[in-house]
């Protein structure tokens, strides 16, 4: 049903094409009628941005000075972030798909047509035959409505979003650890602490402007401990690397902590006072000599000894993560055994003493509090605990009865397609067949469906499967609010009107739920009214919103959860006090060291481990669409160590083959010494053949059902000699690859109209 | 001059931010006038950013036979005029940083003129606004010296030519002079590589294909 019947002419239509000026060229002494403050569509730094308005079009930026975390400061990714906007490729109509290609269609139409085959399929095969994938860089009303709408519209229990392949690791630790999942600092602690340790994050390119609070940091003479297979710059810019093998944090980390009881450095008091089960993870950690955590994760024994010295004897220190330490089918044993050592030495709430997991998705933190998570519901309430349930339900207007129960991993969910027993998909938000592990077996589940309808505001390489693309509307033609990486509640604000015919999400998703009768749960006239629901709805829960208000959003340059009343600040820096479990204490958990899911053999020798650059963002569905970003760069290329190149005989610029047991793709070498020899990296922003996620390993976590995206087994080969190295700029165009087609609309960097 | 640009290498991320955002002035829309450089893929990621220094004397002012190239009262060495240019190209040639740029649609040299619509407006440049880490900051020398740990200078040795600039590196605070020989080889330590095939790695390449040219 779903098939792509006419992919080339799919793309020719849709893109990605590279476009790289404003809607009307590049043009000096503009007359702006409006400026437009509001935020970053990319990372969960959230960075405060002013839209320039001309005429009701979106025409440049202006920096946002007065917003304290980026005072200005932007990423490329930031400052060309408008150009989406206006893009050609924009979808401005309905678009229902006949005979494999998709034809314009009226709203009426395609939204019966949805209607009709949702009604068609559940009455068929139930509620649950219908799934709901859903992302997190919709605004936190629309995550709230999402996780509405499937319970409450559709009624189905199978509902997740697309922070599952990002933190969700950190999430589960988080909870485990603390009893709440949000970073514990705000980032303005970051310029007090001694010393960060920063595990598996590469802020340099996946949150440059966070830099800004490192680079505080060194000024006052702090020193930076950087954990990462890659030096990256980052890496580079640090004063200790500690460049393990891929998938061996819990090894280091235990060696780290063994050597903070062996020198004396943990905290006593602080260990009885506010934490639990410390002899767990002693006793754990004292199996850990540097020498055994050396000889498992290939850091020298001495540099692990030096990084407990230098963590251990600063006064006050940080410990941040991301994606390198989570995307592990180990991801949330890896956060504890950090969260461990920041027990350990009390190095957590007070200024310059803290943790937090570096969330990478615009609304990352705001989109898993409020109900689109397979398991919880609004205010990070459980939809498995009866009170909880009985809550949100009397909000919603249902009864306890009708509520759905937990549903599934997005992993898993595509699993139950292919198995047949999820037969339609309604998805928003996320690009499934560049961003999901193992996309071969994503695309059989897309093929296999009886019903696939997308909302997006550009052809993503997943919406080319569906049934019916719905066209939504970009960051800056709706409002609402996100959750920023650190906590903080901020708004987005409408600055120009959709083009063509699209809508915004939440009309969408209500249209669709009025067209089936369940429009009395879905009358809301505009996000603040979302927004005043989901207020009440995570009341009390530990993602209190309650007391946050648009307005106190603009007054306080956002608002920190928990927000209890109307009257409180909110919550800059947790835990001063008391962690959030029952008994207010934190606990330790005693962790062994497991492989990863795959380890290198004879067959596939090397670990291949991907992740991001900082010219794209996350599925690359908004920025491979922007021409600077794609000059910059424009597909993805395989990291070889120069030894390893030398053993294949693979030179700098020549495209070789990588092989996993579940795919293989060509892809240019990149030979450089800041990988280790034992292991490959390629970024993963591309979908079809130019897709690292067709080698991945679909491994889960077993608490956090992350995919092990970041450590799989893997070969190179050469490729035939008639395939001969086309070095520098020329190699960029790879035969089939979007960058070959036509109409690309191309223009150099820095060429005006 | 009361407030410069103080480039410091070593907080460069590479991300080209300031490339990006320099086309968003509104004297030359669409165009950038700073470069990136990767310093040598294949050892490190190291990056460094380029803008006009702003010589106290320019050399491209100097050569340019039809006094096209004006200074400010503030010391800032502005575009051609577009009137005088004669398409001659010295200033692109001569510039010692390699910075002036030939606009062949417009027959007109191009440079930094370190946003001068911004800063006579109180504004900073565009490039010094958006860099996360403040590889490129704007302010005075008062300001920053107390802020860093590395040292702001500003003279430069071309071989035999001697340069001042207005705009300072952010160096070492035992550096006095950045000295540039004859054969513009940086001298310091350049690591020799016995694996290193002497071929510069395809992402500097990418990257160096739109500094390296003199032309828009």
């Amino acid at each position: 049903m779903s098939k792509v019947e006419n992919l080339e002419k799919i793309i020719e239509k849709f893109g990605p094409h590279p476009h790289d000026e404003p809607i009307d060229g590049w043009q000096a002494d503009r007359n702006i009628d409006k400026v437009v403050p509001t935020h970053c569509p990319y990372c969960a730094v959230q960075c405060g941005m002013n839209l320039l308005v001309e005429k009701g079009n979106l025409v440049g930026f202006e920096p946002r000075y007065d917003f304290p975390v980026n005072e200005g400061r932007l990423c490329p990714k930031g400052v060309t972030a408008y150009l989406q906007t206006h893009h050609p490729d924009r979808l401005l109509h309905p678009l229902i798909k006949r005979n494999g290609y998709f034809e314009r269609a009226s709203w009426d139409e395609a939204l019966d047509l949805v209607v009709s085959n949702i009604e068609r399929i559940q009455e068929k095969h139930g509620k649950d035959s219908l799934g709901v994938y859903s992302g997190s860089s919709l605004t936190t009303e629309k995550t709230y409505l999402m996780g509405k709408f499937a319970r409450v519209g559709l009624q189905t229990k199978y509902l997740d979003y697309n922070g599952r392949l990002c933190m969700v690791s950190a999430a589960a630790g988080n909870k485990k650890a603390f009893g709440i999942d949000r970073a514990a600092n705000p980032w303005s602690d970051i310029p007090d602490a001694e010393v960060l340790m920063i595990a598996g994050a590469n802020c340099a390119e996946t949150f440059p402007v966070l830099n800004k609070f490192l680079w505080q940091q060194r000024d006052r003479g702090g020193k930076w401990i950087i954990i990462d297979p890659r030096e990256t710059t980052t890496a580079r810019q640090g004063d200790l690397h500690l460049q393990l093998k891929p998938g061996t944090d819990v090894a280091l980390a235990n060696g780290i902590l063994n050597v903070l009881i062996n020198e004396g450095f943990t905290n006593e008091e602080f260990i009885k006072a506010r934490t639990n089960d410390w002899e767990l993870a002693k006793q754990t950690a004292l199996k850990y000599s540097p020498q055994t955590a050396s000889e498992i994760t290939g850091v020298p024994a001495e540099k692990i000894v030096l990084a407990a010295q230098m963590y251990g004897r600063a006064k006050t220190g940080m410990l941040l993560h991301a994606r390198g330490v989570e995307h592990h089918s180990n991801g949330v044993n890896n956060v504890l055994s950090y969260i461990n050592i920041v027990l350990a030495t009390g190095k957590i709430g007070a200024r310059g003493n803290g943790y937090g997991t570096i969330t990478g998705q615009g609304n990352g933190q705001g989109g898993r509090e409020h109900g689109q998570k397979c398991d919880q519901l609004p205010g990070a309430r459980m939809i498995d605990n009866p009170e909880d349930r009985k809550y949100v339900s009397d909000v919603w207007g249902i009864d306890e009865s009708e509520m759905p129960g937990a549903g599934v991993s997005a992993v898993e969910m595509f699993q139950k397609m292919r198995e047949g027993e999820i037969k339609g998909l309604l998805s928003v938000c996320n690009n499934v067949m560049v961003s999901l592990p193992d996309i071969n077996k994503v695309r059989q589940a897309l093929e296999g469906l009886e019903f696939y309808v997308c909302i997006d505001f550009f052809m993503s390489e997943g919406a080319r499967y569906a049934d019916v693309v719905l066209p939504s509307t970009t960051w800056s033609e709706d409002e609402g609010v996100t959750g920023t990486g650190e906590g903080r509640v901020v708004k987005i604000n409408r600055a120009s009107d959709p083009p063509g015919e699209a809508k915004t999400d939440w009309w969408i998703i209500q249209e669709i739920a009025r067209r089936m009768g369940r429009g009395k749960f879905f009358a809301f006239n505009n996000p603040r009214e979302i927004f005043d629901e989901l207020r009440v709805a995570s009341k009390g829960g530990k993602a209190d919103y309650f007391g946050i208000s648009y307005e106190k959003i603009e007054k306080q340059d956002g608002v920190f959860w928990p927000c209890p009343t109307e009257d409180h600040p909110g919550t800059p820096r947790l835990f001063e006090e008391e962690f959030y479990h029952e008994d207010g204490k934190a606990k330790f958990h005693g962790i062994e060291f497991n492989s990863p899911d795959e380890t290198p053999d004879e067959e596939y020798p090397l670990i291949l481990t991907s992740g991001r650059v900082v010219y794209q963002y996350l599925s690359g569905n908004q920025t491979r669409r922007i021409g600077f970003l794609v000059d910059q760069c424009p597909e993805p290329y395989v990291e070889i160590h120069p030894k390893t190149a030398m053993k294949l005989k693979i030179i700098d610029g020549e495209r070789v083959k990588v092989i996993s047991r579940r795919g293989e793709g060509v892809f240019p070498a990149l030979v450089v010494k800041t990988i280790r020899p034992d292991t490959l990296f390629i970024p993963y922003h591309w979908g079809e053949e130019m897709a690292v996620n067709q080698l991945t390993n679909p491994k889960l976590d077993p608490v956090s059902k992350i995919p092990e995206y970041k450590a799989c087994s893997a070969r190179v080969e050469k490729l035939p000699t008639r395939n001969l190295p086309v070095l520098g700029q020329k190699q960029k165009y790879v035969k089939g690859s979007e960058l070959e087609k036509p109409n690309g609309n191309r223009k150099r960097q820095g060429k005006g109209k | 001059m009361k407030e410069t640009m103080f480039i410091d290498p070593q907080r460069c991320i590479g991300c080209r931010s300031c490339v990006a955002a320099c086309r968003e002035c509104s004297t030359h829309k669409g165009y950038s006038m700073i470069f990136v450089d990767n310093i040598d893929r294949r050892e490190s990621t190291a990056t460094m950013p380029t803008v006009c220094m702003h010589c106290v004397e320019p050399t491209c002012a100097l050569v340019c036979p039809a006094d096209a190239i004006k200074v400010s009262e503030d010391g800032v060495v502005m575009s051609a005029l577009k009137p005088r240019c004669l398409d001659c190209r010295n200033c692109v040639n001569a510039c010692p940083f390699g910075v002036p740029k030939y606009n062949t649609e417009m027959h007109l040299q191009m440079k930094c003129d370190m946003c001068f619509d911004r800063t006579s407006e109180g504004l900073k440049p565009m490039c010094a606004s958006v860099c996360p880490t403040g590889a490129i900051s704007f302010g005075s020398y008062e300001q920053i010296v107390p802020l860093r740990r590395t040292k702001p200078v500003n003279a430069h040795t071309f071989g035999e030519q001697s340069v001042e600039t207005n705009v300072y590196l952010m160096l070492p605070t035992d550096a006095e002079n950045v000295e540039v020989d004859g054969c513009g080889v940086f001298e310091g330590r350049i690591a020799v590589d016995e694996e290193s095939d002497g071929q510069e790695s395809w992402m500097d390449e990418l990257a160096g294909e739109t500094n390296k040219s003199n032309e828009f």
